[in-house]
């Protein structure tokens, strides 16, 4: 197998590993809209990333955390309701990442790989970035699991029962950042949100307990991944799109499937 | 009063500049069944939540017991209908919790039945219940029900609150609950405060009801009053307390030191 497709592959399944857990949070909080905004900024993240001469992955990342405190303080400090927040965020931070980037003359950038990906191009540095990205996500979702459960039931009787509820929500938030960033190399800025969304929506239906949700969404994430590099590597068709369009594929299969009795 | 599981003093709750909560007093002690009643927005639930330390009092000062162990059961649960949950797994977001405890909180609540089903698909009355039971699991010290017969049919409603009452029996725990079903709440309950953003009125169920401010508070728009009262003589009658209706013993306590109403 060809280096470039054998990293291709680890950075996809390793990606469809934390999306499955996370993006059922996803769901079941209804933060959808959330992910996708962080998605934008990612765009801005990148064009500071060249502006302060420093790593697009840090630059990134850091750029999305900071956007989800900010979002998580101005839903507390302000009256506008989330999905509006999220609507003037969302274009004005891509648009501010596109604007800052046409600036700078002395930088030619790809730019269809950072809003689609560009996952057959992903270097071994990358793909450290992805696994060890992934890997921390992964480790702090298992261990953090009952409580992020329990806040997502019921906010108020989590609170009573003395988890740390704004600490637990906030800590979600940052997750999701993270996996965003990691995961714009992947399938771009426009196209993450679907990833975590569309395997935790197909697994939705079959699944009996949050548990069997989360890993069915792994599984059928990592299938996507395949599907996806398979599909790209005999038509030659573009990667990040292949993999987003075999989930969608999964998604509609798990509606012709009989649902379990329950 | 140093036996207190809670103790209010001077709690004033602002919102937007409009007075909630004016100057409250409240106690609960071991064993002891407190009754919240009072018209809709008499601010019910904003003192639950004072109490419950979701809510900080804009002044004034709410005690707890040390390390006191809270069981909370909310008005309702509201799960997203994509979380695929269990009544067991829902009580086992209790640390700690197993099948077996899980089982016998239920059937003590007489809810056992529903242990497997989703929780989105247990009807209201059981769902009380099953709120019940995962109170019941924190081995609470003080329960604090909101509105615990919601949604409940007349019939079901005075079960659960027989059903509170043996709990508090058995537990020993302290009670503090809301509710607006005046004539059922009467015969179960050891205290009862009325509240309309200040304590109108409190203290045993038979001083309170001859209370005049009680009688404005109730008297002038609502007719389950006369309801309340038709019960309330017949309950009075079953408890043997042969105390004639203009007894004077029945209304000594009328218009004592608790009645802030002016």
């Amino acid at each position: 197998m060809a280096d470039f497709l054998f990293y291709a592959l680890l950075a996809g399944l390793s990606l469809a590993v934390v999306a499955g857990p996370l993006g059922s949070f996803v769901v079941w909080r209804r933060m959808a809209y959330f992910g996708d905004t962080l998605s934008h900024a990612a765009l801005l993240g990148v064009a500071m990333g060249f502006l302060l001469d420093v790593s697009p992955a840090i630059a990134v990342t850091v750029g999305c955390l900071l956007l989800a405190v900010l979002l998580v303080t101005l839903q507390q400090r302000q009256p506008l309701a989330s999905d509006t927040l999220l609507g003037i965020l969302a274009p004005s931070t891509l648009s501010l990442g596109l604007v800052v980037l046409s600036f700078m003359h002395e930088v030619r950038i790809d730019l269809m790989a950072y809003l689609f990906g560009d996952l057959l191009a992903i270097s071994p540095t990358d793909l450290m970035w992805i696994m060890g990205g992934s890997a921390v996500v992964l480790a702090l979702l298992v261990a953090l699991w009952r409580p992020l459960l329990a806040i997502t039931v019921h906010e108020e009787l989590a609170t009573v029962e003395g988890l740390p509820v704004a600490a637990l929500r906030m800590t979600l938030m940052l997750l999701i950042a993270v996996v965003i960033a990691v995961a714009m190399k992947i399938v771009g800025v426009l196209l993450i949100t679907s990833l975590l969304i569309i395997p935790a929506a197909a697994a939705q239906r079959h699944a009996r307990s949050p548990e069997q949700m989360a890993l069915g969404a792994t599984l059928l994430g990592m299938l996507a991944v395949c599907g996806g590099l398979a599909l790209s590597w005999f038509k030659d068709t573009p990667a990040g799109p292949s993999i987003v369009v075999c989930a969608a594929a999964l998604f509609l299969l798990s509606f012709v499937l009989p649902r379990r009795g329950v | 009063m140093s036996a207190a599981l809670i103790r209010l003093s001077e709690v004033c709750v602002t919102f937007a500049g409009q007075n909630v909560l004016d100057n409250i007093e409240l106690n609960v002690e071991p064993g002891q069944i407190v009754t919240l009643i009072g018209p809709n927005g008499a601010g019910k639930t904003t003192l639950v939540k004072a109490v419950l330390g979701l809510l900080k009092p804009t002044s004034g000062s709410v005690w707890r017991k040390p390390k006191l162990r809270v069981g909370y059961m909310p008005q309702k649960l509201h799960v997203d209908p994509t979380l695929p949950l269990s009544v067991l797994r829902f009580l086992r977001l209790v640390p700690g919790v197993d099948r077996a405890q899980a089982l016998a909180a239920l059937k003590e609540v007489g809810a056992e039945k529903v242990i497997d089903s989703p929780v989105q698909s247990v009807s209201g009355g059981e769902m009380q219940r099953v709120l019940l039971a995962r109170a019941l699991l924190r081995k609470p010290e003080l329960l604090v029900l909101d509105e615990p017969v919601q949604g409940v049919d007349v019939a079901g409603q005075a079960e659960l609150y027989s059903l509170i009452t043996r709990l508090r029996d058995r537990h020993g725990c302290g009670v503090l609950m809301v509710s607006h079903d005046l004539h059922l709440v009467m015969s179960t309950t050891d205290q009862v405060v009325c509240l309309n953003r200040h304590v109108c009125c409190s203290g045993h169920p038979e001083q309170v009801s001859g209370d005049p401010a009680f009688v404005e508070l109730f008297g002038k728009n609502a007719q389950s009053l006369a309801i309340y009262h038709h019960h309330h003589d017949h309950a009075h009658d079953l408890h043997g307390s042969v105390v004639s209706e203009d007894a004077p013993t029945a209304h000594t306590h009328v218009h004592g030191e608790g009645c802030k109403h002016g």
